[in-house]
Order: C-alpha cells, then structure tokens, then sequence
C-alpha cells in the first residue's frame, strides 16, 4: 500500500469547498468505469438527499433525525443560528434605527460620555436607547457586543476553516501514503503538539504588534489558523489509514486514479462525518482563544471589539459597572455553550458509537 | 521502559531547543526591539546601548551567545526591564505562586469533578446525570476571565466575603478566589471525562465478574471500575497542564497574583528578550517534561500499554 509514487500536483486537485470536500451530486467518472455498485456505494449513498433513484435512508438524514431528537443540540443549534443573525444584522439595524454605529461616541455632549446603566437614559430614568447600557465612552454596549460577535464568529470560522484545509491534507497525505512520510509527518505533529503555543502565540502577538487594528485580527488569524490545525490532521489521518484498504480504493487504484485524486475525491469525502464534529467543536475552542488573547490586550483592538476585548473592560470596571462586563460574558458563554451541546450532539448523531 | 524515557528524552532536548529558537527569531524578526520607544535616542547613547547588548554583533553570533549561555550555564541573563534582577532569580520568586495557584486549582478540579462525573455514570439518563452534564458544559463555556470578576464581583464586592485580589501568601484567603476561577474548567472537563470513562469500564466484563463474585456496589465502583475509569482523566492530564499554564496567565492578570504569567505579559509587552525566552523556555521544559510523566504514569496504571 505505500510504495505509490507520490504525486504533487496541485493543478490536479479538485476546487474544495469550504469544508475541503467537492460536493459530488453526479456520480464520480472514475467510478463509474468500475460498475454501478461501486458508483453507488461511493457516491450516490452519502450524497444525495431526497433522492429518486435510492428510497432508502442515507446516513445523513439518519444523523439529521438523531440531532432532531437531542434537544439540547436543538437549542444550541437555534441559539447559534439566532446569535449569528443578530450579529451580522444587529449592527446595520441599530445604526438605520438609532442611527448610532459602534464605534459611535457622541462627542457634542460631555454628559453623554459616560457609562450608563442597562435601559437608562442621561435623565437616570427608563430608555430603550441603550439595552445594554454605554460604555465609558458613552458607546451603546448592544451594538459593540453585536460587532463583537460578528468578530468573535468570524475569527472562528475562518480560523476553523484553516485548520480543516491544512488539517485535512495534511492528515489525509500522511495516512494514504503511509510508511516513512506518515512517520516523519506525525512526528512533526507530535513535536507540535507538545509546544505550549498560546504562549508562542502571545508572543509573535506582541512581537509583530500591528499599527491597525485590522492588522492586528488578520494576525491573530494567521496564528489561530496555524496552531488549530493539529487535531485535525490526527483525526483525518486514522480515518484514512482505516479506510485506505477498503475495496473501493483498491477498485480505484485499479482503474488507474491518480493518488490525488483517490485521496481527495474517495477517501476525504469519507472521513466527513468526524471532521464536521471536530469542525464543531473546534470552532468555540478558537473563539475562546482569541477571547483570551483578547482580553490579555494582544488580539482585536479598539474601536473593534470583540467579546474578549469588551469582558476585559468590563472587568476593570468590575466594580463600578458591573454590566460592561456581564453582558458581553454573558452573550458570549451562551453562544459557546451551544456550540459545544451542537457538537456533542453531531457526534452522537453522526456517530452513535463513539459515545 | 528505560529505552522509552531515554528516546523520549532525545526528542524533548531539540523540541526545547526549537522553542527557544522560535522564541529568539520571533523577537528579532519583529521591527523594533526594546529600546525603540517612543522617544528616539541619541545616535551616541544608541550606539552604546547597542554595544551593551551585543546588538552591534552578527545575528548568528548573538544567537550562539544566548544559546551557550541557555546551555551551558542554565543562564538566561538579565532582565531588561526590571533593572538588576536576572531572569533566574524572577522565576525563582514567581514559580511558586502559579505553580501553587495551579496545582491547587487542579487538585480542587479533582475532588469535584471525579465523584461528579462517577455519580453520573453510575446513574446514567437520570435526573442527577442530566443536570450534572448541563453545569459542566456551562463550566467550560464560561471563560474563566468572564468567572473571575463575576465571583469578585458577588463574594468580594457585595457580600464582603473574601478579598478581591492581590497575594498575601498562601495561607490566607486571597488564594481562594483565583484557585476556585481557574479549577472551575478543569472540574467541568474531569467530570465529563470521567464519566464517559466510567461508562464505558461499568460495561466491560471484569465490572460483571466483580459483581458476579458478590462484591459489594462500593467495591465494585471504587476498586475496580474507577482503576479504569479514570484512565482518560490520567491522559488528560498532559493538556491539562498546559491549558493550566496558559490559563494561570489570566488569573494572576485579574487577581493581581505576582506570577510567572504576570511577568511574562509585561515582558512581552515591553519587548524584554530575555525574561520573554526565558519564561517560554520555562514554561516548555515544565510541559514536555510533565507529558512524559503522564505517558510513563499511564503505562503503570494501565498494564495494557507498553512502551
């Protein structure tokens, strides 16, 4: 199985979508030459949904009915999607309605530069301006918590995306081709691994500090992406060693597929089901890091916020203004929260033995 | 088992190696270095600085210099910004306060989170299994810096329980606050491990011939299932120690605590290069050395493993 001349041609490989696996709704030419069993058993089984040809029950609906079920996945998945939405259109409705932005700071009037309570207006009394009450520069915490969120979800997605791209070839490489590569691959995981990188992190973070705070986040996705990978290409790779001497490789490799595209049309695609748990699960790990990060005062800067920018104010004014950093906390463990049970749901649908 | 130690120890001296390679590569590859501030210096005094420093020197003659001095006097030189204090002498003064802080932390996490997550396993889908699985996912959802001042925030500032911050040694209360923030994660994790550990044990065949000799409940869970149970907490150990590292930073960060993650915030923030390289060195002795440690405890508890 390993004396396979590898083959580097990265013209060769197929557009991954995001998740680092081509959707494959017609059945796969390669496969087709084989038979039609083998066309069905590798591309139609798992593809497709709702499906004419096939009555029976994919593996994915099954997993989609588990999830259904798992109420507490349920409601992660709900309060995520909620969450998601509100971040990304909070922000441009509170400025249509209020007509204040986040980073807003009304400047015409010093009594406004303060911190106000939740629902308070200047006068002290009840006001739907400022839900979450104003920061110490009189910014509306609603809307800095929003962008927040939209930040804190978008640093762990694309860090997770990352991860999923490098973890996936890498892992996918090392297992397929196997023997002395695998073994030098995993070794350098390995050594990877036992680094304590948060600290690395910090300090590339303070080393290379950027003069813009958009300098500064496209950074921090450099460093999460880089160090998020590891896991990842541990999972993908036992994956892969347990599936690489399965028969419809074999029939693969008979027919005269490239290496290639065996590993990255036949084997990934396979490997699905633990990657989109890990993929789940990955995503509030990175969103916690960067919280840290933030907090620490080495990722997202001000006027950015995110949540673990915002939770670091907050709890220097702990005393004082005690919702600058419970409201921000508070969105922020909810969102994780669900994220996790979303996880954990997936991998007791998708996988109801690994329990 | 000798022949694992030594070849582990091989791959640990060049890792220890790399990491302060990459530490001394990031801090030089960055523009600037720690005198560049906002003032800029006479050419003169500049000039003599950089002399002090050996700055005037070839990179890779500093690098070897620092590396000689890391190797063969176990020196990392003086601090630059807290004036006349060797690097070793901080570490020293600060190793005890995170070291303690942490594993007191970890040993809390122990004594709640086991029994929890057994408890759980032993009554697995009731009511008391549930809920438990519902805290703990809240307990690793919260961010310990969120925790940290809410606790402040209940038990310092309005109820006037315990002190808010600062260190005032560890027989006081000070150490209470920042001890139970920092276990809060680990007690979440330690219970959920232990109970898919206990879960899958309770089912194995030797829990159903411990039972079936006669043995009672209390002997079977605690002599026999929990050997094995908590074979994932043991491996979990190895992490844990690390995410303990990182997460000490933030602690002393909110309750002020006068340890090695407080240093080495500053140190990062005002570019002080050795103190940096040495706390990372440190911090990557103590972790590959600790996960070795936890391999070698894993192949004595669990007789199936052997190296």
């Amino acid at each position: 199985m390993t004396d396979d001349p590898v083959e580097h041609h990265p013209e060769d490989q197929p557009a991954l979508t995001p998740l680092g696996v081509p959707r494959v709704e017609t059945p796969d030419p390669d496969v087709i030459a084989v038979g039609p069993e083998m066309a069905v058993a590798e591309a139609d089984v798992r593809w497709t949904e709702g499906d004419e040809v096939i009555k029976g029950r994919s593996l994915w609906r099954d997993a989609w009915r588990r999830l259904l079920k798992n109420k507490l996945a349920v409601f992660g998945l709900v309060v995520v999607i909620l969450i998601t939405i509100a971040s990304i259109t909070g922000p441009w409705l509170i400025h249509k309605t209020l007509g204040f932005t986040p980073d807003y700071i009304p400047s015409n009037d010093v009594r406004l530069i303060k911190s106000f309570p939740p629902f308070t207006g200047p006068d002290g009394k009840f006001s739907w301006t400022h839900p979450m009450g104003t920061d110490n520069a009189g910014r509306d915490q609603f809307a800095r918590v929003l962008q927040g969120g939209q930040i804190s979800l978008f640093v762990g997605i694309i860090s997770t995306l990352v991860s999923l791209l490098i973890g996936i070839s890498y892992g996918a490489i090392a297992g397929y081709i196997g023997g002395r590569l695998d073994n030098l691959m995993m070794r350098l995981v390995d050594v990877l691994y036992s680094l304590p990188y948060v600290i690395l992190i910090i300090v590339l973070l303070s080393m290379f500090r950027s003069q813009t705070p958009r300098g500064q986040l496209v950074l921090l996705f450099v460093a999460l992406g880089a160090v998020s990978w590891l896991t990842m290409a541990r999972i993908v790779r036992g994956q892969v060693l347990s599936l690489k001497n399965q028969e419809f490789v074999l029939a693969a490799r008979a027919t005269g597929v490239s290496t290639t595209r065996i590993i990255f049309r036949h084997l990934v695609p396979n490997t699905l089901g633990p990657v989109i748990v890990y993929a789940t699960l990955t995503i509030p790990q990175v969103m916690l890091t960067e919280a840290f990060l933030s907090f620490l005062g080495f990722g997202v800067q001000a006027p950015l916020s995110s949540w673990g920018s915002l939770a670091a104010d907050g709890a220097q004014n702990i005393a004082i203004y005690p919702w600058q950093l419970i409201f921000p906390g508070v969105t922020m463990a909810l969102t994780l929260f669900s994220l996790n049970f979303l996880g954990d749901g997936l991998r007791d649908a998708l996988d109801p033995q690994m329990r | 088992m000798p022949r694992f130690i030594i070849k582990r120890l091989l791959v640990t001296i060049p890792t220890i190696l790399v990491v302060i390679t990459i530490t001394w590569g990031l801090i030089r590859l960055a523009p600037g270095n720690f005198y560049s501030g906002e003032k800029r210096l006479p050419p003169a005094i500049e000039k003599n600085i950089r002399e002090k420093y050996g700055l005037d020197k070839p990179w890779y003659q500093q690098y070897g210099k620092t590396m000689w001095n890391i190797l063969r006097h176990q020196d990392f030189g003086t601090s630059l910004n807290f004036r006349g204090q060797s690097v070793n002498t901080i570490i020293r003064r600060s190793l005890p306060v995170s070291a303690g802080v942490g594993i007191l932390a970890y040993l809390l996490a122990l004594l709640i989170g086991i029994p929890v997550g057994s408890i759980a396993a032993l009554k697995q889908n009731s009511r008391w299994d549930y809920s438990s699985m519902a805290v703990t996912m809240l307990g690793i959802s919260i961010p310990n810096f969120v925790l940290g001042p809410i606790l402040v925030l209940v038990f310092s500032l309005s109820l006037y329980w315990l002190p808010p911050s600062r260190w005032n040694g560890f027989f006081s209360w000070n150490v209470l606050l920042p001890v139970v923030t920092l276990s809060a994660v680990y007690m979440a994790y330690i219970a959920r491990l232990t109970r898919a550990g206990m879960l899958e044990v309770l089912r194995s065949d030797y829990i159903r011939t411990a039972r079936a000799k006669g043995l009672s409940e209390k002997d079977v869970v605690i002599r026999h299932a929990l050997r094995g149970g908590l074979m994932p907490v043991v491996s979990y150990t190895g992490p844990a120690l690390a995410f303990l590292l990182t997460g000490t930073v933030v602690i002393e960060k909110i309750f002020a605590l006068p340890g090695l993650g407080n240093y080495f915030i500053q140190a990062s923030l005002n570019r002080d290069e050795p103190l940096v390289i040495g706390i990372v060195a440190f911090i990557a002795i103590t972790l590959l050395l600790m996960n070795l440690l936890v391999d070698i405890a894993y192949a004595y508890l669990d007789p199936r493993v052997r190296y």
